[in-house]
């Protein structure tokens, strides 16, 4: 099957105008007689879910949390990209565009990005109109800050809880639709597979998780917002419940996966502490524009910080490195995400960490603290060499815009960040493979389409901040509405679609059957058993740097350790009632298949780009070396049985307005 | 740190449910709430016994998922964090932990400590949003400037993390603080204002429908919520009703 990307034809600016000038519409009175079911309620299911509500059509919505209001979106802190250059700097849609092309390390499709530039100022309109409280300035007027990678302020945020704010929003306006009747709402659902009719989607089955009923849903197409896959490494910072399996499921049933390797580690996290974690925790990247990162200069410094017989406080300014600002003068602290991880990472590795572990840098905000208090005495007419008054100044500007991160750390770590700095390692954050979707957001699959962060189009190897939210967003409120209408225009005469079909008597079939090895197995270990040792593997071998050995090693202890898993895993309970061991079973077989693609797909791009690093392509200076001459193309992958039989299909990324160099922060 | 833990056992809403006994061992401080839980359900699996269901997502306290009431506390015994910040390090060697549900005749059992807090949803579905359609042709955003301390107020109403421990907190079991809360963030906005009269009529009517009790201002909500939502929301909601009920 050859891949077609169905980008319209015309300059990239007039492209998403054109095709909307074009597309196929559905009269308002026959939306009603169409069914559209949209798994996940995070920012892209979800405004997807009330957009197409809104427009008439029959919504059907699923999420494995007792409220869509739960979604792993609401977690997103630092805030939301859009190209409204209302700070006069210089911003516009298309250095939003460049900047995000540039980002991604040339990897991602230009049409797609340019119509996610386009739509992102409308989405800040939206979600003002709908209540949401973003940062004001004192006029009345949106507040911006900046974030890694670029060198304007277009990120709009509300405190460290943008994302919250954002779904906020989103579920506000399902509500409306629910309450209408036009949203069927299924909390506490797991899709687990897909109905495929006549080669064309047509319905999931799902796993209703208090009463453990499997049940059978139709509709004329299928929304897959299922969000990422970083929990195949066990430790991330995604919510405990964050699964592929939506994704791996339609993947089997023929939706490609595509560059599955492009995982973002992000800079800022709270370090791992102790072999019990359950998760990591970030920190916003935004704490960057404030916060300076330095290791100790010397390795004896180091050493003493950790064996804790020194403080960070207690090291001059000329004891320090501050390593970023060093090596990356143009972008200092705001270089982008991959570029910041791996340069802590070396510092570490070096010996220069400063927890137990070796395995943290500093955040440092006294510099801040002192700046802002200068600058608040100052307008206060106050006394500028008082240095108590002017510490206690800048610290209620500091906590006025990080208070909740830093009371976050505080509560995790138990140490002020506000007198001594934070500590903080790269982790697993966000994946920027997913289902291969092409311009309308289709998958391979007909009437499948894949919205937000569980399709891979707009990030290329390597996705900077605010740019995810913005994605969400773009596809659930002004592009899949479009796209999907499209699709649907010859089905309006179909009428609803039978559940009793033989397509759908056999994907619950395969469901039950599913279920019942797991709880008919008498095994010895528990999920979380083979969950952490997956991650275990992903991380060693698969994680911040990469290279052959490791990945050949890494290909053959996932299968087998999958082995391991049916043979030996144990499900307490039934699977009559609500059963959490059992959810959690079925979500990590996806994984331990996940992972060996994930795996297969980094051995094969012999490159580095953004947050794929192998360790054999570097330059001089250690910075990631693309080919592009070889691998200027996306990979997807074909289901065959195995991940290891799975067939590799390209997907030429075709620069026309962007020339491809090598990225520079210097 | 060894631990004797008092837990709620409830197979499922119909059941009656029981408290019950275990000893743990090997905790450490460092661990969060959660962590400790997850310590315990694998010695539990691991020797053929149930684990414990509760519910949590995040797990960095903002999804409100996690609920548990702690030694008598909604959240335990920390301030201004939810049970998935809770950490070990607020208990010692030797304590007696009792965990329980968020009990409340709106928020049945599902299993052992996990409730259904749809209700809160419902209350929602009633009028807690604007009525804008999301078509991308909406005004500029700056075109309605919005006061700063306004919009700061807007903001630290809508924090809500619809967690449910102001419910589970009152001695009424009301649900006055979190109904404010998105109440208040609407009427503290000019977006809100247009509805403002219906929402909060057919917001506080569905309250009622739901069996949540009534305020008589005992302020246990507002100690116990993590987000420290004020009950200046509540005087704010009160006075939208009144005004509302006279117009309406
Ligand atoms: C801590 C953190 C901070 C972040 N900060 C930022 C930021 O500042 N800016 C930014 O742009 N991005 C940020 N991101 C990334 C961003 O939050 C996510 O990429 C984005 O929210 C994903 O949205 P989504 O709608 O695709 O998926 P999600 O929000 O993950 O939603 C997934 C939905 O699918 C449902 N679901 C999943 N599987 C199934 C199934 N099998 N059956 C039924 N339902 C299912 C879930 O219940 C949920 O409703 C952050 C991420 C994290 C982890
Ligand atoms: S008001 Fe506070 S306690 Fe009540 S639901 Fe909201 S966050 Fe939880
Ligand atoms: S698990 Fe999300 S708030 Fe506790």
């Amino acid at each position: 099957m050859a891949l077609d990307s169905k980008i319209p034809d015309g300059a990239i600016a007039d492209k998403w105008t054109n095709y909307k000038d074009h597309i196929n519409l559905v009269n308002p009175a026959n939306k009603r007689n169409l069914d559209i079911i949209v798994v996940g309620t995070g920012l892209a299911g979800g405004s997807a879910a009330a957009t197409l509500a809104e427009l008439g059509y029959n919504v059907k919505a699923f999420c494995f949390q007792d409220s869509p209001r739960r979604a792993h979106s609401i977690a997103a802190q630092g805030g939301i990209n859009a190209a409204k250059n209302y700070k006069g700097d210089g911003d516009s849609v298309y250095r939003l565009f460049y900047d995000t092309v540039k980002g991604g390390d040339y990897r991602a499709r230009e049409s797609n990005v340019h119509r996610l530039a386009e739509v992102s100022s409308n989405i800040i309109d939206q979600c003002v109109a709908q209540g949401v409280p973003l940062a004001r300035e004192y006029g009345g007027l949106l507040d911006n800050r900046s974030f890694g990678g670029t060198l304007v302020s277009r990120t709009f945020y509300a405190q460290g809880q943008t994302g919250q704010q954002l779904l906020l929003g989103a579920y506000s306006a399902m509500n409306r639709q629910i309450g209408r009747g036009k949203i069927k709402m299924h909390n506490r659902h797991e899709m687990l597979e897909l109905v495929i009719i006549d080669g064309k989607a047509r319905g999931i089955i799902a796993r209703n998780l208090i009463t453990g009923e499997i049940e059978r849903h139709s509709a004329h197409a299928v929304v897959i917002g299922s969000g990422g896959y970083g929990n195949v490494f066990f430790l991330s910072t995604n919510a405990m419940g964050s699964n592929a399996t939506a994704a791996w499921k339609i993947h089997k049933k023929g939706a490609f996966f595509a560059n599955p390797c492009y995982t973002q580690i992000h800079p800022t996290c709270i370090p791992v502490s102790g072999d019990h974690q359950s998760k990591l925790t970030l920190m916003s990247e935004s704490l960057r524009n404030d916060g300076r990162i330095w290791v100790p200069a010397k390795l004896e410094d180091a050493k003493a910080i950790r064996e804790g017989k020194k403080k960070a406080t207690d090291l001059a300014e000329a004891d320090r490195d501050y390593f970023l600002e060093r090596r990356y003068p143009a972008f200092g602290n705001l270089v982008p995400r991959d570029v910041a991880s791996r340069a802590a990472k070396e510092r570490c590795d070096a010996g220069f960490g400063v927890n137990k572990t070796g395995e943290a840098v500093y955040l440092d905000f006294a510099a801040a603290i002192k700046r802002y208090g200068a600058e608040a005495a100052y307008v206060k007419s106050l006394d500028a060499n008082d240095s108590a008054l002017i510490t206690k100044l800048g610290t209620e500007i500091v906590k006025s815009k990080y208070g909740n991160l830093f009371q976050m750390y505080y509560k995790i770590v138990d140490e002020d960040p506000y007198t001594s700095p934070m500590m903080i390692y790269p982790a697993v954050h966000y994946t920027m493979g997913g289902t291969w979707v092409d311009y309308n957001l289709m998958t391979t699959i007909p009437g499948c389409f894949s919205i937000g962060e569980s399709n891979f189009s707009d990030h290329g190897a390597n996705r900077l901040g605010a740019s995810a939210l913005m994605q969400g967003l773009a596809d659930g409120y002004f592009v899949l509405p479009y796209t999907i209408g499209d699709y649907l225009a010859p089905d309006i005469k179909m009428g609803a679609i039978s559940t009793d079909r033989p397509e759908f008597v056999e994907a619950e079939n395969s469901v039950k059957e599913l279920i019942a090895n797991f709880m008919d197995n008498k095994g010895t270990h528990s999920v979380d058993y083979f969950h952490k040792k997956l991650g275990k593997i992903m991380w060693d071998k698969v994680g911040m740097a990469r290279n052959e050995k490791g990945l050949n090693e890494a290909i053959s202890e996932i299968a087998a350790l999958r082995e391991e898993f049916y043979k030996d895993v144990k499900v307490p309970g039934t699977d009559k009632g609500f059963n959490q061991e059992l959810e959690k079973a079925i979500r990590v077989a996806d994984f331990l298949e996940l992972g060996e693609l994930f795996a297969k797909d980094a051995l094969h791009r012999n490159e580095s780009c953004g947050g794929h690093f192998r360790e054999e392509y570097q330059t001089e200076e250690g910075e990631a070396l693309r080919d592009d001459e070889n691998f200027a193309y996306v990979a997807a992958w074909e289901y065959k049985g195995k991940p290891s039989d799975a067939v590799l299909h390209k997907e030429a990324l075709v620069y026309e307005n962007i020339k491809l160099v090598q990225r520079s922060y210097k | 740190m060894k631990l004797t833990l008092k837990i709620w056992r409830q197979k499922n809403a119909q059941d009656k449910g029981a408290m019950v006994d275990y000893k743990i061992d090997g905790i450490e401080p460092d661990m969060s709430f959660l962590e400790m839980l997850d310590v315990f359900n694998e010695q539990q699996i691991n020797t053929g016994g149930d684990p414990v269901a509760f519910d949590h997502d995040c797990r960095e306290g903002i999804c409100g998922m996690c609920s548990l009431f702690i030694n008598g506390e909604a959240h335990g015994p920390d301030r201004g964090v939810t049970t998935c910040q809770l950490h070990m390090r607020m208990f010692k060697d030797g304590d007696t932990i009792t965990i329980e549900p968020f009990r409340a005749a709106a928020f049945p059992v599902v299993k052992d400590l996990v409730v259904n807090r749809s209700a809160f949803d419902r209350i929602q579905h009633a009028g807690g949003f604007v009525s804008v359609n999301t078509s991308g042709n909406t005004i500029d955003a700056n075109t309605i400037p919005v006061n700063k301390q306004d919009a700061d107020a807007a903001f630290d109403a809508a924090t809500c993390i619809g967690c449910g421990a102001c419910v589970a907190t009152c001695k009424n079991s009301s649900a006055m603080l979190f109904v404010a809360a998105k109440v208040s963030q609407y009427a503290l906005l000019p977006q809100g204002q247009v509805e403002a009269v219906d929402r909060v009529l057919n917001m506080v009517k569905q309250m009622d429908d739901e069996g949540f009790g009534n305020c008589t201002n005992t302020g246990a909500c507002e100690v116990e919520c993590p987000k420290g939502i004020s009950l200046e929301n509540i005087a704010r909601m009160n006075r939208e009703y009144l005004s509302a009920s006279m117009k309406g």
